[in-house]
């Protein structure tokens, strides 16, 4: 069965270094970025099954990548978690017109997050 | 519905509720009583210099004669009325009620201002918790250590096969995030104090002179050795003190510190420390009471102490309250909630006139430990018939070796990490 791909763009290394562990454990194969600038090109190289996408990264904000990825036919259909620490409806509201596939706020249980990647490349 | 009075009844009917005689009144005016007979039954017309002579005669506002004081009023009323029309109030008799009864119309508007700036605050809080770039930034810090160490913990606490490295390494990333969640929650718990502080219109007596003291260092150089100033000058000439209060708490504390720098001279303090002495052998040889020598060693530059430390002092009064606050690095003092009560401070106040030693930690912080010299002296100022007087000082040192046994401290409960504290009279933001 080929390995499938997770692409985590988070800039906290001790939360990539967790979610890394819970997903490789998982039989997942974790790649990491923390810089939002380049974070669109470096979803075009890595070609994830499933992207887990920080709101507040160094240079640019989660929701400008999620546009950027939607608007671009190579990325437009690959599901997207998102994750913030802010919880607030109208943040919740950008994310899903933006075409977040999840919308996860901090802090999360790490069941929570496998169970959700699981079932959004199911 | 009433039709509102004229000026002139205005004034009969303000006369005679106050109980003045109409030739008293026209006296305290300056005109004849047969005038003010001829105003009060509206056959004169009034306004400008009379109509004001007249209400400061009556101890009232001129806008209460003239009417427009009272229509004002009537249309506050109304709008109070607005706002809780479910009580049903008789909303075509504002202006009668506010002329018959302006007391108590003054008060239904008043407390109807007060609800709207109350409304007002509530709206801008809530849109700075919304907003605010700071706020967001610290609370989104806290927020992702907070994930950080849930994550590894219960990676730690579920796993039982991980191997060592990957174990040590969650272990030392738990002690990262709680260092990095201390931080965060202090700096945001600091923040919010001191908006608190501002809204409460930021010239509070005592921060204005907290401030003000960290702005000079703490040291009045003019007050040392033959003084150059009086404490009257030093505070006519700050402006920084915004307030007649805070001039006036800056004024003891100078005509304190000044009878403490006569009481204990600059070098002698030096000397004494350079011959190793500590506050108590100071107290001692000198004659000086202790929170004396105190307040003497808070005001030391480092390059004047022979281990080039700064002393940290805090004073409290007998019901606990801080009213004074020089904090050190690592050894935080809270500016607005009480603070730690295992501070040996409280147990000074709890035995006056004993000298407490003790070396402490701050909780949450590993590095760090700080002597701390704690005494409390009762006065009483109308001699020993009359109340008393209790005041407490604790002087603070960061000491380099590293005790054994140090007493954990913390800054208050609010941002106090230890979670099962005996002493706790509220919970922490960390709960």
């Amino acid at each position: 069965m080929e390995e499938r791909k997770v692409l985590l763009i988070e800039d906290e290394p001790n939360i990539i270094e967790a979610i890394r562990f819970i997903l490789s454990r998982d039989g997942w194969r974790v790649d990491t970025h923390s810089d939002g600038k380049s974070a669109v090109e470096a979803v075009r190289e890595r070609a994830p099954d499933l992207i887990i996408l920080d709101v507040m990264l160094p240079n640019r904000s989660g929701y400008d990548i999620l546009n950027d990825l939607r608007g671009a036919e190579e990325t437009h259909d690959v599901p997207v978690l998102m994750l913030t620490a802010r919880g607030q409806t109208k943040d919740r509201e950008l994310a899903e017109r933006l075409g977040a596939s999840r919308f996860m706020t901090k802090p999360f249980s790490n069941r929570e997050i496998l169970e959700t990647v699981r079932e959004l490349v199911g | 519905m009433e039709k509102t009075p004229l000026t002139g009844s205005r004034i009969r009917s303000y006369r005679v509720d106050r109980g003045m005689r109409q030739a008293e009144l026209a006296r305290a005016c300056e005109i004849s009583p047969s005038y003010l007979n001829l105003i009060e039954h509206n056959r004169r017309r009034i306004g400008g210099g009379l109509l004001v002579r007249i209400a400061r005669a009556l101890d009232v506002d001129p806008g209460y004669l003239s009417g427009v004081a009272e229509v004002r009023l009537a249309a506050e009323i109304d709008a109070a009325a607005e706002t809780h029309s479910e009580v049903a109030p008789e909303r075509g008799q504002a202006e009668d009620l506010a002329a018959r009864f302006p007391g108590w119309s003054r008060l239904i508007a008043r407390q109807y201002r007060e609800n709207r700036r109350l409304e007002e605050v509530i709206e801008r809080l809530g849109d700075r918790l919304t907003h605010d770039p700071y706020l967001s930034a610290s609370m989104h810090n806290v927020l992702t250590s907070v994930t950080a160490i849930r994550s590894a913990s219960a990676i730690l606490a579920q796993g039982d096969d991980i191997e060592p490295e990957w174990e040590a390494r969650f272990h030392r990333n738990i002690y990262e995030d709680s260092q990095k969640l201390t931080e965060a929650a202090e700096a945001l718990v600091s923040y919010l104090d001191r908006e608190s502080g501002q809204d409460s219109d930021g010239s509070l007596p005592q921060e204005n002179l907290d401030r003000w003291l960290e702005g000079m260092h703490w040291r009045f150089d003019a007050l040392e050795g033959n003084a150059q100033a009086t404490p009257a000058e030093i505070v006519e000439a700050a402006e920084e003190l915004k307030t007649n209060a805070a001039r006036d708490l800056a004024h003891a504390y100078l005509a304190q510190y000044a009878k403490d720098a006569a009481r204990v001279p600059l070098d002698v303090l030096i000397s004494s420390l350079e011959d190793g002495e500590r506050a108590a052998e100071i107290a001692h040889r000198t004659g000086a009471n202790l929170s004396t020598v105190f307040r003497r060693l808070a005001v030391l530059r480092s390059d004047e102490t022979p281990c080039g430390d700064v002393y940290g002092l805090v004073g409290c009064d007998a019901s606990g309250t801080l009213t004074f606050r020089k904090p050190i690095p690592g050894f935080d003092l809270p500016r607005f909630s009480a603070a730690c009560p295992f501070w040996p401070l409280y147990r000074a106040l709890q035995v006056p006139n004993t000298f407490i030693e003790d070396t402490l930690k701050m909780a949450g912080r590993d590095e760090g430990r700080f002597q701390a010299e704690a005494f409390a002296e009762t006065k009483y100022p109308q001699g020993f018939g009359g109340p008393s007087v209790t005041e407490a000082w604790m002087l603070l040192r960061p000491i380099m070796d590293n005790p054994p046994k140090a007493l954990q401290v913390g800054t208050s409960c609010r941002i106090c990490p230890v979670p099962e504290c005996f002493g706790r009279r509220e919970p922490s933001v960390f709960a």
